[in-house]
């Protein structure tokens, strides 16, 4: 059989597709954005016309994804880390509720912060919602478990986790897929006030939730992706989750194990396996590629001396991500030493691109902002947080999907005038409106810039929301329209956009400046179509 | 057989056009392949890299433990000193010695070449002006991968077999100048290697 080559992400996407799921709901963030737009181009999801359209957030994606799961048929949702936080109040409450149709929510978390503000484990919150969760070691795991997982859900009537990292997200190998499904018909949940969580409702839900978890300990305890390799050497046991059982065989090739090995991919955790590494082994170590969730379950709060080795007591570092070198100094393995890098090598981060829009309207900010001082400039998650850094130095905050308006609201609360909020388009309408309502609610003077370059920049360029509708929402929010201010940044505009910039800090009221200039990625590419079209048309 | 295989960059040099076709050429010979990339914010100008694995048997980690990697194929030469300690002793150097340079910080030419020239096993080519000679000024990446190609336990029929299918949509003219540039890179390595 040909094999696919594929991302993690998209051996999820894969699965879920071959699973017989109906739509796919999401918003953009590393390292979780190719699990939608392998859907979006996927060509039996567009034969079978599949939803896969940009959610406005991950909360109102959580929540489709519910309502498609309550008419009978399997939706899958898919988010970074700090997305589910967003996502947090849906997904907790779609255990109470349960599913009808099978549902899949897919977060992406990202260890050592490649691309994101934390690294928080997903996986709390899937043991938090008290829901299964799926964590592959492998591309082709990541396809298997999602095809699998619809079965599961369904079977249980209960949503489940797939959780991936970095690594395995954007990692590619080929993959074997199995027959594709046929979707679910349309069909409603049995139990009509399944969904509704009024508390009398609520209570015997959540009973339900808690009677279900011996069962789907069972399910893990018999499931093939917890594996118990036995060996001799019972010195040291070794409890590898998810991509860090990749990390562990790179150190035992071909899988020879000399000492015992529970490969983790199914939780809640496969309780009689667990506990049989724990008995019968001297020490054991916990591998896992985030949070010592596992860890801390095993070894309690007391015991400070505990046989449970991990990243608790500086077996494994504290933070980051796992690699092969970790693992195998946790093992006691010798490492190798490569060359040293040369001291001549300069640091080189990442950048506005050269031509892109926020770049001039930066430029034109920091010169207003020498007549009204420093440190007043609150941002927000996009390709302008690069505002934060040499030359521009613009930016004071950067801490989640919208906090830059409200943040401002509060710091002009506090006394501090002009406030003044950076965010992009995208970012606005996923969790800036609310924001601004509340600026509007009581006239906090404000300047908001929206920096519109109508995509979704960071992620690669997603359709964006806000497109062609932005002035109409905040005006529709309330901001008077002689304050909804659009401009054009480029360099020849600079001083008008100082001009506006200041009338703007200068009035006592919610403002709303729109600098609008397309995205100078989104451009390019859209010109090479145009010209790869001109040329089949030639040809 | 197997290849370890580090490559690096700057964001938006397109090293992953080299892992596309290296992986077209993997699948080709039935071989396992993984390769770890680098999405989202490091992709605006940053420092880049890629890690391929390529083996007749199965491939554990996604990422190559330090000192292991075969080869270094750098598109840029600062960045190609930046993963040596990813380099085994007996590992080769390939890499471009057009700067990319878009910080005020960046090392003088000649250290940096100096630098470049201590490794007992490197090629450094001028993979921009060899497109140019070529008439393929834009596959610069695959000059590198041609240069590359010696090092490569993969046949080089396939390399070519890989470009066709990764460029084929943008009409035969493209691949030529691309197969164009991967022969260029080669007969470059071919020569200097033996120095």
């Amino acid at each position: 059989m040909e094999k696919l080559l594929l991302l993690g992400a998209e051996a999820i996407a894969q699965g879920a597709i071959d699973g017989g799921m109906s739509g796919v709901y999401a918003y953009p963030g590393t390292p979780s954005t190719e699990i939608t737009e392998y859907v979006q181009h996927n060509k039996i999801a567009l034969e079978r016309k599949l939803h896969s359209q940009w959610s406005a957030n991950e909360k109102t994606a959580m929540e489709a994804g519910l309502g498609m799961s309550y008419a009978g048929k399997r939706a899958m949702v898919c988010m970074k880390h700090v997305g589910l936080n967003v996502a947090a109040d849906a997904f907790i409450n779609s255990a109470i509720t349960g599913v009808n149709g099978g549902l899949i929510v897919a977060v992406a978390d990202d260890p050592s912060m490649h691309s994101s503000q934390n690294e928080q484990d997903s996986r709390f919150f899937g043991k938090f919602a008290m829901i299964p969760i799926f964590e592959p070691a492998s591309q082709q795991e990541a396809y298997d478990m999602t095809y699998e997982a619809f079965e599961l859900s369904e079977k249980l009537k209960i949503p489940i986790m797939m959780r991936i990292t970095t690594r395995l997200a954007h990692s590619r190998a080929g993959i074997e897929t199995r027959p594709l499904k046929q979707e679910n018909k349309l069909k409603y949940p049995e139990d009509p006030v399944q969904f509704v969580l009024l508390p009398s409702n609520a209570r015997k839900r959540y009973k339900g939730l808690l009677g279900l978890q011996s069962l789907m300990e069972q399910e893990a305890d018999r499931s093939s992706f917890n594996t118990y390799y036995p060996a001799r050497n019972k010195s040291l046991g070794i409890i590898a989750c998810g991509i860090a059982f990749n990390y562990l065989m790179e150190n035992y090739p071909e899988r020879k194990f000399p000492h015992p090995v529970l490969q983790l991919g199914q939780y809640p955790l496969p309780f009689s396996k667990v506990e049989k590494i724990v008995n019968e082994c001297e020490q054991v170590l916990v591998l896992e590629d985030g949070y010592p969730l596992v860890e801390e379950m095993l070894k309690g709060y007391l015991d400070k001396n505990s046989k449970i080795k991990g990243r608790l007591d500086g077996t494994i570092p504290r933070d980051g991500e796992l690699n092969p070198d970790i693992v195998a100094k946790a093992l006691g393995k010798e490492v190798k030493f490569g060359m040293k890098v040369p001291d001549i090598v300069a640091n080189r981060p990442p950048e506005l691109c050269a031509g892109c829009s926020h770049r001039d309207i930066y430029n034109a900010l920091n010169e207003t902002m020498k007549e009204f001082g420093k440190q007043k400039v609150f941002s927000d998650i996009g390709c302008y947080t690069l505002g934060a850094l040499p030359p521009w130095n613009s930016i004071n905050s950067c801490v989640d999907m919208g906090a830059s308006i409200t943040m401002a609201k509060g710091a002009a609360d506090a006394g501090v005038h002009p406030a003044i909020a950076v965010i992009g388009d995208s970012t606005f309408t996923h969790s800036g409106m609310t924001a601004l309502l509340d600026c509007v609610y009581e006239n906090t003077p404000v300047t908001v810039i929206i920096s519109d370059n109508g995509t979704t920049g960071m992620t690669g360029g997603q359709a964006s929301h806000a497109t062609g509708r932005l002035e109409e929402i905040c005006i529709g929010l309330g901001v008077k329209p002689e304050h909804v201010r659009v401009l054009t940044p480029l360099p020849k505009y600079h001083d008008e956009m100082v001009n506006v910039l200041r009338e703007e800090m200068l009035y006592e009221g919610v403002s709303v400046v729109i600098p609008r200039r397309e995205c100078i990625q989104t451009l390019a590419r859209s010109k090479k179509d145009v010209k790869v079209k001109v040329e089949e048309v030639v040809k | 057989m197997k290849s370890d295989i580090i490559l690096s960059g700057v964001g938006g040099q397109g090293i992953l056009s080299i892992a596309a076709v290296v992986g077209m050429a993997a699948l080709e010979n039935h071989l396992y392949l993984k390769q770890a990339e680098v999405h989202g914010m490091s992709q605006r100008g940053g420092a880049v890299q890629s890690h391929l694995r390529i083996s007749e048997r199965e491939i554990a980690s996604d990422l190559i433990p330090e000192g292991r990697a075969d080869i270094i194929i750098s598109v840029e030469p600062m960045e190609s000193l930046r993963y040596l300690p990813w380099l085994s002793e007996s590992g080769w150097l390939v890499t471009n010695t057009t700067p990319f340079v878009n910080i005020t910080d960046y090392p003088d030419m000649k250290e940096l070449l100096a630098e470049i020239e201590k490794l007992p096993h490197h090629i450094a080519i001028n993979a921009d002006d060899i497109a140019r000679q070529v008439k393929s000024p834009r596959s610069s990446n695959m000059v590198m991968l041609g240069a590359a190609s010696p090092f490569l336990d993969i046949p080089y029929q396939s390399l070519e077999n890989g470009i066709k299918k990764i460029f084929e949509r943008k009409g035969e003219k493209i691949v030529q100048l691309n197969i164009d540039a991967l022969k260029a890179g080669r007969d470059f390595s071919e020569v200097h290697k033996k120095l």
